[in-house]
């Protein structure tokens, strides 16, 4: 632990660096390559939708000693049309999964499973999803997402810069799309929980990109008034600055998580606590992934672009193309450059903090 | 920044004492609100402690044509209260959620009443107006004496059937939208306040085209209903009420009839043949407005798509209640350790911060239960959960600011102030987004997934003030302490823990 630490001082120092910027094509490219391996299992394989989304009827039969003939007798027993999945969950637990029914046929399937187990029609958790039912809440659900889109990009523009609010919906689209993608390609079940662990992981990846580009904004600020440290060698050593927060913010939200997936999982077997923090799980992940090597780099792109970081770029390039050895080591010690000119600057406060320590 | 950084430190650094006096003040207040008001335990929603839930979409019902308006859903769900209400199962509900004229009707009702309730609210209710044949008092009579010989156009099983019928009990005034508009029927009132024989029904909804509540412009009193019918109605109507006014109260009545209850039976005065009609009668301006509602609904009434229906036993229920808690209690402590083994003496300050925003949460998760119906479902509970890390970022981002002030060469004492000037910014417009998630959830969405969104936004709120009111507070205090200045080992802020090295102004020349 202390090592990490270490590691957070030598980061924020400079004096540890690694390049997420002047290295952006390698994320660029290896995203991509996530974008269209999700793009093609979306393509090929499709979302597998619950029955929340395309209507039909879920029973839960609890019995000790329960068995998948048996089940599959009463169902059939029922004649109900449409394709029937009836699976085992844990020991004790059969959850049979039809297409859409009427009032009637769904009362009779209930009425074949208690005859046959031998339990009242009330221990039966039931579920009955109309067929017109998942359009209204793909619908709410598009709506939602589109919605937080446009109020988090204003928010953003408001309260950082425009840029910088954009470079942030990129890296959340982003992270939506990988997200899905992983969905399509293992086939895990989309229900509604799933949509809401999507739309809060949004909340979440915007988090972390925020605590990114505060420190971004900071170590910018009045960068185009000196010529040490271009915009986007800044926005690195911001990037390592953060470093150890984000790892620590991202793993401190992943520990939640991750004890619901496991209880969810583990106890329940299916439901709202599995489907929510699985999608709340890998969300976070890629979250955490694009705030750093995607959303930065971007922010970067983009600024580089203005004349005047252009202007600084030069600058900066003028002052470090003097002898060749020194341009190895401006490189290299820049950060720490500032870090003696901030430590200069600030050297009568260093006073009253010694008799603090006493 | 520097300077007014330098100029605040001393101001907030001499807060922290009022700071936490108004935190303990809050705290007070919740727990002395929380023993006035009896709220003892938090309201369980339907999947964690077993019930039915039945979620249905209006829509226009089948040969009528019109939009939903927002004043239909309204009546609807009142419609439907009455039905379930019928059912006699404490704490049922049901509610619109959602927005306007887009919303969708949640009825929950707990226990096992499972089919009863999914047969009861899915149909549509109709308006119709029927003569009144016989009315009385609401009790059920024998059928001897006077009774037992039929009125005119009434049958002796109707009549029977009339003298058992006790409205004063509520199952009997369901309405189940099943009355046939062909036969006559027995019904009772709205309010259980008498009982009828009703002939079959001449006038439907679909004939009145406009109803409004108004006011006697020359009296300034006096509040009644207008209502017009279309052509088809103007007609029966008419033929009905030249009928009627000639006959002997109670026979002289038409009753308004929704849903199988009788809402109203005014007394006919004289033949309306015009198709425009004034119902008067000791109305208040809200009988007035309710009486004319009816009437529209009426007019177009709604059907209902049955989008959802959950059944849960209450087995499943408390296994997931059991389950919800576990992974709560076992997240929060993989955090609580965590911020300990990494913050060490700071870590403390965020065991304490969890601490109370959990108290504070749990408090108001029991007064929301008195005060807004607030019940805690499964999706709730993972929206807490998940707020747990959330919390804990707070705290993250705030130590990691100390820690990089302590690193640029400030003693902790002043790295406290001004890492929190900088925190606080980053966290308010980090919580700040996370909260516009929770609302757009909450206005978007249906059932749990609004549970989900009120927790977390909630608890985001409460992280908010935590990390105000406590969190930066006690760090002010505990910075002064010596075990933390000092940068004892285990206070998370030695000097090895933070990788400083620019310790002496001849280091940082070395770098």
């Amino acid at each position: 632990m202390s090592k990490l630490s270490g590691l957070g001082g030598r980061l924020y120092r400079g004096e540890t660096s690694v390049d997420f910027i002047g290295k952006r094509r390698r994320w660029y490219a290896f995203s991509g390559v996530l974008i269209i391996a999700s793009a093609l299992a979306l393509s090929i394989q499709g979302l597998h939708l619950g029955i929340e989304f395309k209507g039909g009827s879920a029973f839960t039969v609890t019995k000790t000693g329960i068995s998948l003939p048996d089940a599959r007798a009463a169902v059939a027993s029922t004649k109900i049309p449409g394709d029937t999945i009836i699976q085992k969950l844990g020991t004790n637990k059969i959850r049979v999964q039809t297409a859409p029914l009427t009032t009637l046929q769904s009362n009779q399937v209930q009425d074949a499973l208690a005859a046959k187990f031998g339990i009242a029609t009330d221990a039966i958790d039931t579920q009955i999803v109309g067929p017109s039912w998942g359009k209204e809440i793909t619908q709410k659900a598009l709506y939602g997402l589109f919605g937080f889109l446009i109020v988090v990009l204003l928010y953003l523009a408001m309260a950082f810069e425009p840029k910088m609010a954009i470079a942030a919906i990129i890296a959340v689209i982003h992270d939506v799309f990988i997200t899905v993608g992983i969905y399509a390609l293992v086939g895990f079940d989309v229900t509604p929980a799933t949509v809401i662990g999507f739309l809060t992981i949004l909340g979440y990846s915007l988090y972390d990109t925020v605590v990114v580009f505060d420190k971004v904004r900071e170590n910018t600020r009045t960068i185009t008034s000196g010529s040490k440290m271009t915009y986007s060698q800044a926005a690195n050593l911001a990037v390592n600055q953060t470093l150890v927060r984000s790892f620590n913010t991202s793993l401190i939200a992943l520990l939640p998580v991750a004890s619901i997936l496991f209880v969810g999982a583990g106890l329940l077997g299916a439901g709202t606590l599995k489907d929510l923090s699985l999608a709340l799980f890998i969300g976070l992940a890629t979250g955490t992934y694009s705030s750093i090597f995607i959303a930065t780099p971007i922010l970067a792109r983009l600024r580089e672009r203005e004349p005047a970081m252009q202007a600084l770029a030069k600058r900066v390039a003028a002052r470090t193309s003097a002898p060749a050895e020194a341009v190895v080591k401006a490189t290299a010690s820049s950060p720490s450059r500032t870090a003696v000119a901030t430590a200069e600057k600030r050297g009568p406060r260093n006073q009253p903090k010694r008799k603090n320590r006493r | 920044m520097s300077t007014s950084a330098q100029s605040r430190t001393p101001k907030t650094a001499s807060r922290p004492g009022r700071t936490l006096a108004i935190l303990g003040v809050v705290l007070v207040a919740l727990l002395s609100l929380v023993f006035i008001q009896g709220a003892t335990s938090v309201k369980l929603g339907l999947d964690l402690r077993g019930g039915t839930s039945v979620t249905l979409q209006p829509r226009i019902a089948a040969g009528t044509s019109g939009t939903v308006t927002s004043a239909a859903i309204d009546q609807a769900v009142s419609i439907i209260r009455q039905r379930v209400n019928s059912l006699g199962v404490a704490e049922s509900e049901v509610t619109a959620q959602g927005s306007g004229a887009n919303r969708q009707i949640v009825i929950s009702v707990p226990g096992d009443t499972g089919r009863r309730v999914v047969d009861l609210v899915g149909q549509t209710a109709e308006l119709r107006f029927r003569q009144v044949l016989v009315s009385g008092a609401p009790g059920a009579t024998a059928v001897t004496g006077t009774a037992a010989t039929p009125p005119p156009g009434v049958s002796a099983a109707i009549n029977a059937q009339y003298a058992a019928l006790d409205c004063t009990k509520a199952v009997n005034r369901q309405g189940t939208g099943t009355d046939r508009a062909d036969q006559p029927i027995v019904a009772c009132d709205r309010t259980g306040t008498s009982k009828f024989i009703l002939a079959p029904a001449e006038v439907l909804g679909q004939d009145v085209s406009k109803a409004s509540a108004a006011i006697n412009q020359t009296t300034g009193s006096g509040w009644y209903v207008l209502l017009t019918f279309n052509d088809s109605g103007t007609t029966k109507f008419g033929a009905l009420t030249t009928r009627v006014t000639k006959l002997a109260a109670p026979q002289n009545e038409v009753a308004i009839v929704l849903d199988g209850l009788v809402v109203s039976a005014p007394r006919i005065n004289e033949a309306i043949t015009a198709g425009n009609a004034e119902i008067t009668g000791n109305f208040t301006q809200t009988d007035a407005t309710d009486l004319s509602n009816v009437l529209k609904y009426g007019a177009l009434p709604l059907a209902f798509d049955r989008g959802e229906v959950q059944q849960i036993s209450p087995t499943l229920g408390s296994d997931q209640l059991h389950a919800g808690l576990l992974a709560g209690f076992i997240g929060l402590g993989l955090v609580l350790l965590y911020s300990l083994l990494y913050y060490r003496g700071l870590g403390v300050v965020s065991v304490g911060s969890l601490l109370i925003a959990g108290s504070i949460t749990y408090m108001l998760f029991l007064l929301f239960g008195k005060w807004i119906g607030f019940t805690l479902t499964l999706a709730g509970i993972a929206g807490a959960i998940v707020a747990i890390g959330i919390t804990a970022d707070s705290f993250i981002v705030y130590f990691e600011r100390i820690r990089d002030e302590v690193r640029e060469g400030r003693s902790l004492r002043s790295a406290v102030e001004t890492g929190w000037i900088r925190a606080r910014r980053t966290i308010i417009v980090a919580d700040f987004v996370s909260m516009i998630a929770s609302a757009l959830l909450y206005i978007f969405a249906v059932g749990g997934v609004r549970g989900f969104a009120f927790t977390l936004g909630l608890t985001t709120l409460i992280d908010l003030f935590v990390v105000f009111v406590f969190t930066k507070p006690i760090v002010t205090v505990l910075a002064k302490r010596k075990f933390y200045n000092s940068g004892h080992p285990l206070s998370g802020l030695s000097p090895k823990n933070l990788g400083v090295v620019i310790t002496t102004p001849n280091a940082v020349k070395e770098a």
